[in-house]
């Protein structure tokens, strides 16, 4: 069937949308051009608003659906801001799937990190797999019973619950004729906590890249709900790469996402990228968060400060897993670490994957 | 659905701006426009915004322009069906039941069903506006159960059958942002993103909300909040609180304060965290609205 002529621009714009990748059902075409002959329409801001508000176009998308707009019903030619091609200096954050955002890093002069590289170096390393590490093994065993839990929206019969369950005992007397002789329970189902995890992946992490990977892999085939991202000149998220049940399958996707391996450290703007976007955010709030870092920071100690002190009010509970802290000796010296130290809920080793393997099996009881 | 492109007597969205501006809500022409298309194809309408732009009031004037009853239904974290749908009333069923003795009684008729936000909409689709409030507060599973009813309108009780909506009754969202909500819901919505108003409409609507407050005021007042709101604030001042921070400041005032002072001790009713208070301490004299009479 063929569309009326007057009908067909505002179904190819449909079109045209979803080849930059807004996600149009046929439901809000209809609508859209339902919503045209409403309006009139009596101008091109009709059909602008028209389009927005049926497309549901969401506000960080606004300017790109704009230049589009215009290009197409205007035949106005605007650069739309495309993901992808921000300037160099700045960290992004960075999704396989495109729209990167990039966010204003603030140049800190006063050196806090000796070891912290200080430009970008881009580069890929492969992570070679070793032999199954024990502790990994009885991690992923411990795993399901040992991990944080929430309350979920459903409840469960128990015999000792957290409530009566009157539907059930008003069921149960009704067939003895109003009397009532035992009292049903409920309990709240449980569900895992979130769990998102932040890998510092900077030259000064080097060693300890890899066996950290290696365990967030074994955190993602376990964990039901998990998130994991790799911090360094750049955010990326690499959950999806780490469901792939095979650990060298898995590390050979997340080596050919991560560009910025082994390079200069600017955590803090990673995680301020990490909190301008609103649905990574959404992965943190009440989840249990968890960095793994050296904290030895090259960019502004301020950002970084900032930053863990919106993460931890956000989260269930923020917690620095730092392989330096392997040395008895060790105290956390540089400026930056020693001021987000109040906000945190515990600053551990995480020197071995012995260590990390047991802080996560520890955090549901440490809470 | 069917399309009706008049609705109580509003035919465009101008005539709605208009409507809404009597139930003291100044509305912009974006979102004047998503709220007649939503009124006028039967679809919900989801509002996002930062906290404090107007979303919920936004809706209660629609409410009031519409002279429906808003039902109001504050999602939170844990949210569950008896706290959104309905419940029975148990207590009064056993006692029912037991007074009956030998007769036959219904413990499932009306009278023992206590009606949750939900359910009372759906039972009044012409008379009420339901309005579903930071949506994003709620699980995951709450919102996927949202979905559900959003596009059916019908909930069905166990004991008695499902109840369904004669009319498609109106709906509002509303949205903090403070995680993404599903793409299903926004398909299923017209959708408008609340910006915080232009300096000349927050004014207005200072000026609307608060009599006390002299026009000068008005404008001081919202031209630091603007100044505000561009600093990195965990809490930026929204719509409300400039309404308030220009009436404390009238009132210090008339008690003989002079003006910058008089907006210096008012300050906390615009900035209501103290993270921000220390943040804010070193530059506050160059953000303050200086003389205003």
């Amino acid at each position: 069937m063929t569309l009326p002529q007057p009908v067909r621009p505002f179904a190819d714009f449909a079109t045209v949308l979803r080849g930059h990748g807004f996600t149009i059902s046929p439901d809000q075409t209809v609508g859209f051009i339902q919503a045209i002959g409403l309006l009139g329409p009596r101008d091109m801001g009709d059909i602008f608003r028209a389009a927005r508000a049926m497309f549901a176009i969401p506000h960080e998308r606004a300017e790109e659906f704009e230049a589009l707009f215009r290009a197409f019903f205007m035949g106005q030619v605007i650069a739309a801001p495309v993901p992808g091609t921000e300037d160099k200096d700045e960290v992004q954050a960075y999704e396989p799937a495109g729209g990167g955002v990039e966010i204003e890093e603030v140049e800190g002069e006063e050196e806090t990190g000796a070891e912290a590289t200080v430009a970008e170096r881009l580069s890929r390393r492969s992570f070679v797999p070793r032999t199954d590490d024990e502790a990994l093994i009885n991690f992923a065993r411990l795993a399901p019973r040992r991990l944080p839990r929430r309350r979920s929206y459903r409840y469960a019969r128990a015999p000792h619950g957290h409530r009566l369950d009157m539907r059930r005992t008003l069921r149960e007397a009704v067939k003895r004729d109003g009397e009532i002789f035992t009292l049903a329970e409920v309990r709240r189902k449980t569900r895992q906590r979130r769990i998102v995890l932040l890998i510092d992946v900077s030259g000064s992490m080097k060693d300890r890249t890899e066996s950290a990977l290696h365990f967030a892999h074994a955190l993602a085939q376990s964990a039901d709900h998990f998130e994991a991202f790799t911090l360094g000149t750049r955010l990326t998220h690499i959950t999806t790469a780490l469901t792939v049940s095979d650990r060298e399958q898995a590390l050979e996707r997340v080596s050919a996402l991560v560009a910025d391996i082994d390079g200069g450290t600017r955590i803090g703007d990673a995680l301020q990228a990490f909190l301008n976007v609103p649905r990574y955010v959404g992965a943190a709030r009440g989840a249990a968060v968890v960095v793994f870092s050296d904290g030895l920071e090259r960019g502004d100690a301020d950002t970084l400060l900032d930053a863990v002190r919106r993460l931890s009010r956000m989260a269930w509970r923020l917690d620095w897993l730092t392989p330096l802290a392997g040395d008895p000796d060790y105290s956390p010296q540089t400026e930056a670490l020693q001021q987000i130290l109040p906000w945190l809920d515990s600053f551990r080793d995480g020197s071995r994957t012995a260590t990390l393997c047991e802080h996560f099996l520890t955090m549901a009881r440490a809470a | 659905m069917p399309v009706r492109a008049t609705i109580d007597g509003i035919g465009s969205p101008a005539a709605l701006a208009e409507a809404l501006r009597g139930a003291q809500y100044l509305a912009d022409e974006g979102l004047a426009t998503a709220a007649y298309l939503a009124l006028a194809l039967g679809k919900p309408l989801l509002l996002e915004g930062a906290p404090g732009v107007g979303k919920t009031e936004a809706a209660k004037a629609i409410g009031a322009v519409l002279a429906r009853q808003v039902i109001r239904l504050q999602c939170y974290e844990g949210i569950d069906a008896s706290a959104a749908l309905y419940e029975w009333n148990y207590p009064r069923q056993m006692l029912a039941i037991r007074q009956a003795g030998n007769d036959y009684v219904n413990i499932y008729s009306d009278e023992f069903l206590l009606e949750r936000p939900l359910l009372a909409a759906l039972r009044n689709p012409a008379t009420s506006l339901l309005l579903i409030d930071e949506i994003d507060r709620s699980d995951l599973e709450f919102e996927a159960f949202l979905l559900e009813f959003l596009s059916d309108f019908t909930i069905s009780i166990p004991e008695t059958g499902t109840v369904r909506a004669a009319q498609q009754p109106v709906v509002v969202l509303t949205s903090n942002r403070t995680r993404d909500l599903h793409e299903a819901i926004r398909r299923r919505c017209v959708y408008h993103w609340i910006d915080y108003p232009g300096s000349e409409l927050e004014a207005e609507i200072v000026m609307m909300r608060a009599s006390s407050v002299a026009r000068a005021t008005a404008d001081a007042v919202v031209a630091s909040v603007g100044l505000l709101r561009n600093e990195p604030l965990a809490k930026p001042p929204g719509v409300a609180e400039t309404v308030e921070w220009a009436e404390a400041a009238t009132l210090l005032h008339s008690q003989g304060n002079p003006w910058p002072e008089a907006f210096r001790r008012s300050i906390g009713v615009a900035l209501k965290d103290q993270d921000d208070l220390a943040y804010m301490a070193p530059s506050l004299a160059a953000v303050l609205p200086g003389e205003a009479a």
